[in-house]
Formats: C-alpha cells, sequence, structure tokens
C-alpha cells in the first residue's frame, strides 16, 4: 500500500530577553543551579506574576514574521499540573487568546517553495529543571530556567516528509534569530521541537491516529525521530497492528522512539484565566513602532538576491538561511557586482570550510572585502579558479591581501596568448600520438593535451584560452 | 492609654507622654494576659516588637514626624514579613519563615508601625467563624462562647479586646467586614486593586483585598493611607495617585442619599440585627441624610457565584504547596505523588481541601462553562446591579450578617449554612466595590452588630466620612467587651 504522511510541529521558541518572563531575574544560562530563582521563580506565598513587555513585543516581531494576526486582547491562563519542577504547580501560558493568530511560513525543498501554515503562536513560561542523575535515590531541582519566556509556534499539519519538517524547522529557526528574538542555541534548549506525526493510505481523507515526538533539540535528531516514527507506523500498519495516541521520546543513541504516555493518561489542565495578570491589550500605536524596528525579512532579502544578483532560488535561500551570512554575501555581490561568483563562493568554499572548522560567518577569518577581492581577480581572469582555491587557502590563514598572495606565489593566471601559443605548440611537438588520435575523432584527446599545456604553465594558463588555441592550431 | 485610639496615641507620641518601647511593652503584656483566653493571637515576639519600637524612638528623637511613627500594629498571618513565621493559620506553613515583606507591611514598617506579632485566622482565609485555624479557634472578647467571625478573626478580637489599636486584615468575602461586625469594631475593604497584594498570601485573586481593623473610621482612614497605593509588583494594582482617605471625615451629611438594597432586608435577616440596621438608618438621617429604596435583584446569586470563583481561583493559588520548596512535607512516602497526597493531605485542613476539591471541580474538563464561566457573567450582572443603584444614591446601607456572632461550633457541621452567612458581604467582593463595617449596637444576646456602608469604585472617603459623622453622634465603637 502507499501512505502518506501528515506532519504538524510545535516549537518552543526561547525568547533572549534580558529578565524573565514575570519577574526581573536573569535568563543567563548556565549559572549555578537555583542561583537565577527569585522568590517569584519559587512560587514563594504572595508572590505575583508581572508581564515583561520585550517578550510581548518579541512575540509580535514574530507574528508580523509570519504575516500574521496580531491579537490586540492577550488573556493569559493557568495551565494546571504538578511536577517538582513547576513551582506554581501551574504554567501561566495562553488558551484561547494567543497573541500570535493565524500565518504562514515559506519553506525551501529542493528548488520549489512551498506556504506552510501556522496556527498559532503564544507567550508561556518555561518550568524548571529535573535532575534525576546527578543524586542518589533524590531527584534534584534547577529552578534557574523557571519562568523565562517561551513562545510556542504550532503549525497546520502541512508537511508530508521529514525533509519538509526539517525545512520548516531550519526557516523557524532562521527566522526567530533573523528577528533577534532567540539566540536559536540548540544545545541549550533556546529551540525545541516537537512533531506531530501520522499516516494514511494515499487518497484517504480522514487523518491517522497521531504521535508526539517530544523535545527534539537538533535538526538531524528530528531527520531520524520523524523518518523512524513514519517507518515504525507503517509498519505497525501493515502488519494489522493499530496506533494509540500519544506522546513518545526519540532515543538519539539507539536512532527508535518509544512510547511515554498515552493519551488515556493525559492531563485535565485546568485551564482558566489567571486573575492574577489582566489582559494585556495591544494598541495599533505599539504593533507599528515594532514593524517599523523590524529588519528585512529573509523572505523579502531572497527574493531580492534573485532579482538583483541573478542567484538562484536555492542558492538565494541558502544565503539567507542567517542575517549574517546575507550580509557577508550581500557586501561581497555589491562590490564585485558578481553576484552569482559571489553566491558560488559564498555557499561552497566559505559554507565548507566553516562547517569543517566549526566555525560561524561571524568568525569567518575572510572578511567580506577579502572575498570581494578574490572575486574580482576571478571575473577579470587574473585567477583560474584552481588557482583561486589556492589563494583562497592562503587568506585563510593569513592576513595577507589577495593581490599580495598572487604577487608573492606567482599565481597570476597566465591569459597572454602568444605565452599560451607557445606553450601549446610544444606540447602538440611533444605528443603527436593524442594529436593523431584527436583528428581521429578522440575528442579525449584534446583534454590530454590542455593537461599538457596547464602541467607546463604550472597550472596558471587561462584553461579556457588553453582550449581555444589548442583547437585553432589542430583545426 | 490601652483604650486610646490610634489618633490619640499619635498624639501622645508626638507629645512625648509615652515612648514607642512602653507603648509595646503594654500592649504586649496586655496580649500576654488576654491571648491565652482569646487566641486571637498565633505569633508574638517581644524581641523583634520592642526592638521595632526602640528604633522608632529612634526615629522620633531623630526629628521623624510621621504620625504613625511608634504606634503598635497587628498584622493578619496572611502578609509576608521578613523574618516572621507566616503560617496562614495552616499547619502546611508553620515552618515558614517569610524571607520577605508583603507590600502593606513594607508601607506600615516605612510609616514607623511596630509590629506586636501575628494574628490568628482561618487557614489560607477560608471561613467565617475563624474554627479553621490549625492554631485553634479565636474566641469573640464579647462572649468567649461565640466566634469572633473570619477570616479575620485574630486581627477583629485583638483590636476588640484592645491588644493592638490597629491591626491587617483581608477580605475576600467579608472578611475584614464580618469580624469587625462580630466583634463591635470599624474594619474596611477598599475597592479592589487599592492596596496592593504583593505578598499577601493569595486565597482567591479576583477578590482578596487588604486593609485595616480599628476601634473607628478615623483610625481606618489613617491606616488605609499607609497600606494604600500603586505596587508595580501587582499586575492588578490601581495606577492612581496617593489620596487622604481623611480628606472628607468631617463633612456633613446634609443631603447624603443612602440607598437601602430591598434584598438586604427580606427574609433570612434576624429581626435583632434588622432592629440595631434600622436604628442606625434613623441616626443618619437625623444627621440629614435621606432614604432611597434600591434594588440588588441578583444578591442570591452572589453565594453559588461566589462558591465556584473563589475555590477555582484558590485550586490553582494553593497548588505551590506540595513540599517540595518551602513549609509542610510529609515524613514518609515512597515515591512522588505520595509525597504531594500525604504533604497535602496532612498540611491542609478540612475546609481547604473542600475548597481546593470544589475549585478542581468546577475547572474541570467539560464543567467550565457550566459552572466557572457562568459564575463570571452572574459576577457581571452582579456589578451591574450595584452601578444602577448607584445612579440612586451615594452610599448603601445594610447589615453585615444576618445575625449576630453564632456560638463556635454551631455551624462547623454544616459548611452550606455557614457559607449562607456570607449573603450581605460576598456580592461587594464580586463587584469589586469599597465596603465597610461600622459598630451599630447589639444583638438581644449581647453581642455586637455593625453597620454595612458600601461605597461605589473609590469612594472610601466617603463612606469614611458616613462612618466618622455616625461615630461623633454615637458611642457604639467605644463599648468595651468587659474582660
Amino acid at each position: 500500500m502507499k501512505w502518506e504522511v501528515v506532519i504538524g510541529l510545535e516549537v518552543h521558541v526561547q525568547l533572549n530577553t534580558v529578565s524573565k518572563i514575570f519577574s526581573g531575574s536573569s535568563t543567563a544560562f548556565g549559572a549555578e543551579p537555583n542561583t537565577q530563582a527569585s522568590v517569584v521563580e519559587l512560587a514563594f506565598p504572595g508572590v505575583l506574576p508581572v508581564m515583561n513587555k520585550a517578550a510581548v513585543e518579541k512575540a509580535i516581531r514574530l507574528g508580523l514574521a509570519l504575516n500574521a494576526e496580531i491579537n490586540r486582547k492577550n488573556v493569559f491562563a493557568r495551565k494546571n499540573y504538578f511536577y517538582p519542577d513547576l513551582p506554581k504547580g501551574y504554567q501561566i501560558s495562553q488558551m484561547d487568546h494567543p497573541i500570535v493568530g493565524p500565518g504562514t511560513l515559506a519553506i525551501q525543498v529542493g528548488d520549489s517553495e512551498k506556504l506552510v501554515r501556522v496556527t498559532r503562536a503564544h507567550l508561556e513560561e518555561d518550568a524548571g529543571k529535573s535532575l534525576h542523575e546527578e543524586f542518589v535515590g533524590m531527584s534534584g531541582i534547577d529552578l534557574n530556567r523557571a519562568g523565562t519566556p517561551l513562545l510556542e509556534v504550532v503549525s497546520e499539519p502541512d508537511m508530508c516528509s521529514a525533509d519538509e519538517a526539517v525545512a520548516y524547522a531550519r526557516a523557524l529557526h532562521t527566522l526567530v534569530t533573523w528577528l533577534g528574538i532567540c539566540d536559536g542555541n540548540m544545545q541549550e534548549g533556546s529551540f525545541r521541537v516537537d512533531a506531530n506525526v501520522s499516516v494514511r493510505p494515499a487518497g484517504q481523507a480522514e487523518l491517522g491516529t497521531r504521535r508526539e515526538i517530544k523535545n527534539l533539540n537538533s535538526f538531524r535528531f528530528l531527520q531520524q525521530a520523524i523518518e523512524y516514527e513514519i517507518q515504525w507506523q507503517i509498519d505497525t500498519l501493515e502488519d494489522g497492528g493499530r496506533i494509540v495516541q500519544g506522546t513518545v521520546l526519540f532515543d538519539p543513541d539507539s536512532g527508535e522512539t518509544r512510547m511515554m504516555r498515552s493519551k488515556e493518561d493525559a492531563h485535565d489542565y485546568r485551564y482558566f484565566p489567571d486573575p492574577d495578570l489582566l489582559p494585556i491589550c495591544l494598541s495599533e500605536e505599539q504593533i507599528e513602532r515594532v514593524r517599523g524596528e523590524m529588519p528585512e525579512l529573509p523572505g523579502a532579502m531572497k527574493a531580492r538576491f534573485v532579482e538583483a544578483f541573478g542567484v538562484s532560488a536555492y542558492d538565494a535561500a541558502l544565503l539567507t538561511s542567517s542575517r549574517e551570512l546575507a550580509a557577508y554575501f550581500e557586501a561581497v555581490a555589491q562590490a564585485t557586482g558578481e553576484g552569482k561568483l559571489a553566491a558560488n563562493w559564498v555557499n561552497g568554499e566559505i559554507a565548507a570550510r566553516l562547517n569543517k572548522e566549526g566555525l560561524a560567518i561571524g568568525d569567518c577569518p575572510i572578511a567580506a572585502a577579502r572575498l570581494s577581492e578574490l572575486v574580482r581577480r576571478i571575473a577579470d581572469n587574473t585567477l583560474s579558479s584552481k588557482l583561486a582555491k589556492q589563494v583562497f587557502e592562503a587568506l585563510w590563514t593569513s592576513e595577507l591581501s589577495v593581490d599580495a598572495i598572487i604577487e608573492r606565489d606567482g599565481l597570476k593566471q597566465v591569459s597572454d596568448v602568444g605565452a599560451i601559443e607557445k606553450m601549446v605548440d610544444e606540447a602538440l611537438a611533444a605528443n603527436p600520438k593524442a594529436v593523431e588520435e584527436f583528428r581521429a575523432g578522440k575528442e579525449k584527446a584534446l583534454n590530454a593535451l590542455a593537461g599538457q599545456v596547464m602541467k607546463a604553465s604550472k597550472g596558471k594558463a587561462n584553461p579556457a584560452q588553453v582550449q581555444e588555441i589548442l583547437r585553432q592550431k589542430l583545426g | 492609654m490601652i483604650q486610646a485610639t490610634l489618633k490619640q496615641l499619635s498624639q501622645q507620641l508626638a507629645d512625648k507622654k509615652v515612648s514607642a518601647v512602653e507603648l509595646a511593652a503594654a500592649y504586649l503584656d496586655r496580649i500576654e494576659a488576654l491571648n491565652p483566653a482569646l487566641n486571637a493571637f498565633i505569633t508574638v515576639d517581644r524581641e523583634k516588637t520592642l526592638a521595632a519600637a526602640q528604633a522608632a524612638d529612634a526615629r522620633r528623637a531623630g526629628g521623624d514626624t510621621g504620625a504613625l511613627v511608634g504606634v503598635p500594629v497587628a498584622h493578619k498571618d496572611i502578609f509576608c514579613q521578613q523574618g516572621w513565621k507566616t503560617s496562614c493559620g495552616s499547619r502546611m506553613l508553620d515552618n515558614f519563615i517569610a524571607p520577605y515583606s508583603a507590600n502593606v507591611i513594607e508601607q506600615c514598617d516605612a510609616a514607623g508601625l511596630v509590629s506586636l506579632g501575628r494574628t490568628n485566622m482561618d487557614e489560607f482565609a477560608m471561613g467565617s467563624s475563624n474554627e479553621n485555624s490549625y492554631y485553634g479557634a479565636v474566641k469573640n472578647p464579647w462572649d468567649l462562647a461565640a466566634i469572633p467571625g473570619g477570616s479575620s478573626g485574630g486581627s477583629a478580637a485583638a483590636v476588640a479586646a484592645r491588644m493592638t489599636p490597629v491591626a491587617t486584615g483581608t477580605d475576600t468575602g467579608g472578611s475584614i467586614r464580618q469580624p469587625a461586625s462580630h466583634c463591635g469594631i470599624t474594619g474596611i475593604k477598599p475597592t479592589y486593586g487599592v492596596v496592593s497584594r504583593y505578598g499577601m498570601v493569595a486565597y482567591a485573586s479576583s477578590l482578596d483585598q487588604g486593609g485595616p481593623l480599628a476601634q473607628t473610621a478615623e483610625d481606618c482612614a489613617l491606616m488605609l493611607n499607609v497600606m494604600a497605593g500603586f505596587d508595580a509588583r501587582d499586575s492588578t494594582s490601581l495606577e492612581r495617585a496617593k489620596e487622604d482617605y481623611s480628606r472628607e471625615l468631617n463633612q456633613p451629611l446634609a443631603g447624603l442619599k443612602v440607598g437601602l438594597p430591598r434584598e438586604y432586608f427580606a427574609e433570612g435577616l434576624s429581626a435583632d440585627v434588622a432592629r440595631v440596621i434600622t436604628a442606625a438608618v434613623a441616626e443618619l438621617k437625623k444627621l440629614g441624610a435621606s432614604v432611597v429604596d434600591v434594588s440588588l435583584p441578583n444578591t442570591e446569586l452572589s453565594i453559588p457565584a461566589y462558591y465556584v470563583i473563589a475555590p477555582a481561583e484558590a485550586s490553582a493559588n494553593l497548588s505551590r504547596y506540595d513540599g517540595v520548596r518551602y513549609g509542610h512535607r510529609a515524613t514518609e512516602y515512597k515515591d512522588l505523588v505520595e509525597m504531594y497526597e500525604k504533604t497535602r493531605a496532612e498540611g491542609f485542613g478540612s475546609e481547604v481541601k473542600r475548597r481546593i476539591m470544589v475549585g478542581s471541580y468546577v475547572l474541570s474538563h467539560g464543567y467550565y462553562d457550566a459552572y466557572y464561566l457562568k459564575a463570571q457573567k452572574i459576577r457581571r450582572l452582579i456589578a451591574n446591579d450595584f452601578t444602577a443603584a448607584f445612579g440612586d444614591c451615594d452610599v448603601i446601607l445594610g447589615p453585615v450578617a444576618p445575625t449576630a456572632a453564632f456560638n463556635i461550633g454551631e455551624k462547623s457541621g454544616d459548611p452550606v449554612q455557614m457559607y449562607l452567612s456570607d449573603i450581605y458581604t460576598l456580592s461587594v467582593n464580586l463587584a469589586g466595590l469599597p465596603a465597610m463595617s461600622v459598630p451599630a449596637g447589639f444583638a438581644d444576646n449581647g453581642r455586637p452588630v455593625g453597620l454595612q456602608i458600601i461605597g461605589n469604585y473609590f469612594a472610601e472617603a466617603k463612606m469614611l466620612n458616613v462612618a466618622h459623622q455616625f461615630q461623633q453622634a454615637t458611642d457604639w465603637h467605644q463599648r468595651v467587651p468587659g474582660l
């Protein structure tokens, strides 16, 4: 049977406010346990929450970037359940009146773009952490994270493969870091993904029973977990089994998902409006002010790159995967007027080298101005792409300018017709067998001859010119 | 000296006729003598109190002319007070020493008031009789067989017995007014949002409001001046300029229109309370007030609405008492769930458990609309009733409770009977209005009866004016129980 996959994601985006969502405590990561929890996070008797305005405005930013409805009236609700790392015994969240209503997010799947519908995004507070390993026969509770502002972004079940789900998660990750509302650090839990996955026979209108994979903190785990879960569900159904709605956890070591709790064990959260927080009503002015402070968005920038620099949509999507990268590319493209070449170098050598060394674009030892010189020297035929790669190596490890490296290492491409002709003549004379083969119609023999010329020039001859002169002489 | 009002004590301190230390010592002695019989205080700490009194004397000596510097006060055990046990009348918090002070405490400290100790109360402010305290029932100073009212019963009894000139209290459904009425003293619950709830242990957040209990309306005004004010740490605190609640005290009542809601004088009101209230109204008429008939048709619905909303909020507010971070924790348990269950089973009394269960029930899936949402709609209707009534009058008058204080144990077995006695006080909290109780006479059994004055939003100064003028013309507030 052919199966159709349906995936929706819920992403917890940690907002990078200085202080917590309901108190002035610091949100910095990695402090000694319980040193960043005031009486408010500790839920002492009598304490009250006060809304962090910055968290609200960061949520508005995302809403505007998603072209979503910004709800003017915001109600905060108590979600009741007992757990030791939830000090109040309830989480303050939004139920019926989320700050961000329906919107969309464009994702790039291969060469095509797809719009994923975003259902809503609501503000809530994070819980603390339970530490089960550090203590024998006891559990530790660290409330430093308690009260950290979260924006939970819920998508419609619009994705139909692990690749699409990852593309959506990446696009959202790009957007929230682009907007400066989240540090995007997935290891530290700043961006956590839950995936709702179901399968159904192709063509069936009714959705299959879904299982929710909780707390995926890398794109690789997201991909693996969804792929495993899809296969598991298909195998189960094909074996005549039945999917039980529930929550599953992904074990990165085994690469498998396993049931945590079924829907039958689900809590009754007894939501009701939090009487300690009055509804927050947003004014047009406030929303417009936030809009005015927004940077150009990745989607708009992507379209502009395609339009202005002639790069492919695929390349433009890669280039706009972060604001820093996009700025870097744009600087090179602007300085050289060579958009495509710049895109190739930024998405090619630069990206590969950064990735290999685990660096971010901000840490790139080759500043945009230096890469621009390199691109210019390729464009004006001073360097062949092969030589350019040699210069790139030197650029990466030294402070020298491109021209200085070319000079030092004698890497200037030979484009002088006379010089190349001389080398071609020598090569033809030394390889009569190859000349014969070419004339007999063996096209490959030309490459062997060109190779000899390049070798003789120590790689510096302009390869295109070599080919051209060879053909002339042989023709 | 012990009979003196806040106003008189303030004068004596200013005139150096008495020191803060002398005052504190005198009240501490009286507390020591009377508390075994009345059980009005949970915690008294002579050393701390005398140290605070010395500091107050030093302030006066240093030129601080604050009216209340050195005046003693007793705090309801619901306000977190740094360094003091803050039990809220519960075993759950029997070991809880507050690490911070409530806004009300901070303001009292800043004004130079000297804390005498912590007064008894119904557990987590749930109750109308003060029988629901882990520390035992409080006795009514007028009759030791009677309840003092609740939940601020300790504060009311302490003021009535002159163990303190003034006390703080909280009122969620009548918890200042009803004990003030039963103990023959004056108490005011301001408009919701006037007194910060920061540091006030929450019972029902949308209804809780702090306020003072004292001998006179004038003292209440002075005390409210200290307690009220905007506090950014409470999102429901009203951002209004500080006001002087005593500014209208001496205005004559000529032209005042008082409304008598017919629903407050219908079936259920005992004859002797009706007699006292009628006489009080007559007194106000003599002072120039005119009487209009008003209607609050949804009064009866206040009981079911309150007993849905308050438990619902309480069920969540009290979830934090889980034994994890502070407070009581069961000693033996086999897992987390058993720790929760035993901790809460041991830490909470039966009325608290009852309200947590009711609250959890009305919020549960499928019942929310039928109970909580419906109750919120009733709440709006009740507020609308008052808005309409205040179109015809300046203040509304009525009884505080259907009867004078009942006997200890009389209703404790029947929670519904107990709830019904809150009929005249609950609406005010549901509407967020200010209201007060003023001593107005005695029931047939010799127990005090208070007159309730309900004002429109922010009409505290007007209510205090009415109460003060009444007290200028009567001496009910000067009657003292024979102890």
